[in-house]
């Protein structure tokens, strides 16, 4: 018997219908799991454990490969900076700093109302626009340290229910890999990567 | 200068709207699709054989050949390989961004050349955006009869499923990519027996293309002569370079290969900052040996020459580095994300990385002494048997040998300067605020 709420059983249901067999549909049910209960917790890891017809402990065995799946409490809005080689040359070390500085928490940690999250990520694709750090897996291109504090002031401030990458990039971002061009009408509710499917993207524009 | 354009030509014409149906189809969308419908198996593989297309995900391996390799054992998998992570790389998001159909028909070209009725697309788990474009794409595919059952009125069927990765470098390696579309750990696969077109995804023969490559393909089927003359004699259509680092302008840019260096970096990228001189560059990600203005800049950006000179084009990553860069930082730099990524399968990367991480750093700090030079060439003989190019493995796959590419470059070409940090207690460089970022642990990838 199911723990998680009917919307989320549906998802899961239909995710399993797209593969060949079970045990394929491990890490999209991983990112439910992560949306229910706001990190991956053992109780999650059981309950997709079930539902692909395999042990808990293997669940775990993958579950423990991937960063992006964490079995530790996250905040509400993680802050992955990278810091590989090209945002590196771009000066990526002093806009982690300043995140971590801004945020009074340190790399890997959370603070301890639970808010923010600070990573150092390894390369995200977007050295054209290097430094670049994402918040929940939405991205900022071009960001200078003062505008990396004024982005955590905004968080704290705001408490935006929709993260939306569009709307960080005009506020805190500047020079972009490429053209974005189009208007993203989609955006992240949790630190998890969002998508419709997953249930775990809603529309920028709040009802 | 500028070049004729394929798979960015429809994005730089119509940039407002060049990932939607409307406009795909308005520019002879999916034409190329039906007509691979009226064709033989025989006649595709050929076809896409004798273009000489050459993978855009880091092998250069001949697409043709690659699809020709299929065993008969049926059902096969296509598996399209959107896991773009290797540093510095970042073409693939701007092709899932903004011209998703485009992919999507070279697909469906290449499921229906080998025979394949299921096919997946595995994106980075860091691109929800690209992911989200792509998945309305398949939708609208399918709401059209392109993807689905009967396809374009036919009686073949053809599934396109978008899977997400979760943030692992290695799943970028086509047998690791399959092990994790399996729901197993990420790890790559023993080559030989595990050679996808033999034994693949749920042990099936299995196709793995990288999004490039097959956004190549509509092209090639629309016009093939066309197609390779947009490139060299050898190394035939264009090439996607994502240019980052030290340039005026950073960007993806496509190109055809056989112009030099110099024309890449000083025109195409708008050369370096005022005053600033190029001290080296990384001709494709960070897998690949640096060159150096001295010996390399008038060399023709082609498979060969690169090769020859000890290097890769790989992904089309090109990082360059200015006189203001430290060589021991950028490559404890490189080496630290193999270190992070390396998925411990195998005792001289899991190991090794870990070794070459740590003397870097305490390089960089002061605290090296100089049988650190010896030690770095030592542990990375573990890895790549005489430090050579392409590299003699002791590794399963060449995950662990990416990360001697920068020891082979700093030794070879910047001994002065390591020894220089070594003898003066550290770093001549200005400090940056955080050397060294991994100590506390956590991170991601």
């Amino acid at each position: 018997m199911s723990r998680w709420r009917p919307d989320t059983q549906e998802r899961a249901v239909q995710i399993l219908a797209h593969y060949p067999e079970r045990r394929s549909a491990v890490m999209p049910l991983l990112y439910l799991a992560m949306a229910e209960d706001g990190y991956l917790t053992e109780e999650g890891m059981a309950e997709v454990a079930e539902w692909v017809g395999i042990t808990p402990a293997q669940v775990l065995s993958v579950a423990s490969f991937y960063t992006m799946y964490k079995r530790e409490p996250v905040g509400r809005y993680l802050i992955s900076c990278c810091t590989s080689i090209s945002c590196m040359l771009a000066g990526a070390d002093e806009v982690l700093h300043a995140v971590e500085e801004e945020s009074r928490v340190p790399h890997g940690e959370t603070d301890p109302g639970g808010l923010i999250s600070v990573e150092h990520a390894e390369c995200i694709g977007a050295c054209g626009g290097a430094p670049a750090l994402a918040v929940n897996y939405e991205l900022i291109e071009g960001v200078t340290p003062d505008k990396a504090r004024q982005l955590v002031q905004w968080l704290r401030a705001g408490l935006p229910e929709v993260i939306n990458t569009d709307e960080m990039q005009s506020l805190f971002g500047a020079t972009a890999s490429f053209d974005w061009a189009v208007k993203e009408e989609w955006g992240a509710t949790g630190p998890y990567p969002a998508l419709p499917n997953l249930g775990t993207a809603a529309g920028s524009e709040k009802p | 200068m500028s070049y004729p354009l394929a798979v960015t030509k429809r994005m730089m014409e119509f940039p407002s709207d060049s990932h939607t149906l409307a406009r795909y189809l308005t520019t002879g969308g999916y034409e190329q699709a039906r007509r691979a419908l009226a064709m033989t198996r025989e006649e595709l593989v050929e076809l896409v054989k004798g273009s000489g297309l050459l993978g855009r995900g880091g092998a250069a391996f001949s697409a043709g050949l690659k699809w020709s390799f299929l065993a008969p054992s049926r059902p096969a998998y296509l598996v399209v390989n959107g896991d773009e992570s290797e540093p510095g790389t970042f073409k693939d998001r701007q092709l899932l961004e903004r011209d998703p159909h485009q992919l999507v028909e070279g697909t469906i070209i290449a499921a229906v050349a080998n025979e394949v009725h299921h096919a997946f697309v595995y994106v980075r788990g860091e691109y929800p955006k690209p992911a989200r474009r792509l998945q309305q794409t398949l939708d609208d595919a399918y709401a059209e009869g392109f993807l689905g059952s009967g396809i374009f009125g036919s009686s073949y069927d053809l599934d396109v499923v978008l899977h997400l990765g979760a943030g692992a470098y290695i799943c970028g390696e086509e047998t690791a990519l399959i092990n994790s579309l399996e729901g197993l750990r990420g790890e790559p696969r023993l080559k030989p027996p595990y050679f996808p077109a033999a034994i693949g995804l749920y042990g099936q023969p299995t196709i793995v293309n990288n999004v490039e490559t097959l956004s190549n393909v509509p092209h090639i089927l629309a016009d093939v002569e066309g197609w390779k003359a947009l490139g060299h004699e050898v190394d035939t259509g264009t090439f996607l370079f994502s240019v980052s680092g030290h340039v005026r302008k950073p960007g993806n840019y496509e190109l055809p290969h056989g112009i030099s260096w110099r024309e890449l970096i000083f025109d195409v990228a708008g050369g370096l900052g005022e005053g600033r001189s190029l001290k080296t560059w990384i001709p494709g990600g960070a897998s690949a040996p640096w060159f150096v203005p001295g010996d390399h800049l008038d060399l023709p950006i082609t498979k060969d020459a690169t090769g020859q000179a000890g290097s890769m084009l790989g992904s089309g990553a090109v990082v360059v580095m200015d006189d203001t860069t430290c060589v021991v930082r950028a490559a404890e730099r490189i080496v630290r994300f193999f270190a992070h990524e390396s998925c411990g399968q195998c005792t001289p990367c899991r190991e090794g990385t870990t070794w070459l991480e740590l003397i870097l750093r305490r390089i960089e700090t002061g605290q090296g002494r100089e049988v650190d030079i010896d030690m770095l060439v030592d542990v990375s003989d573990n890895i790549s048997v005489g430090l050579g190019w392409p590299p003699k493995m002791t590794t399963i796959c060449p995950l662990g040998p990416s990360a001697v590419s920068p020891i082979i470059s700093i030794t070879k070409y910047f001994k002065d300067e390591v020894m220089a940090h070594i003898h003066d207690g550290g770093c001549p460089y200005p400090p940056s605020s955080r050397f060294g970022a991994r100590q506390n642990g956590g991170g991601s990838s």
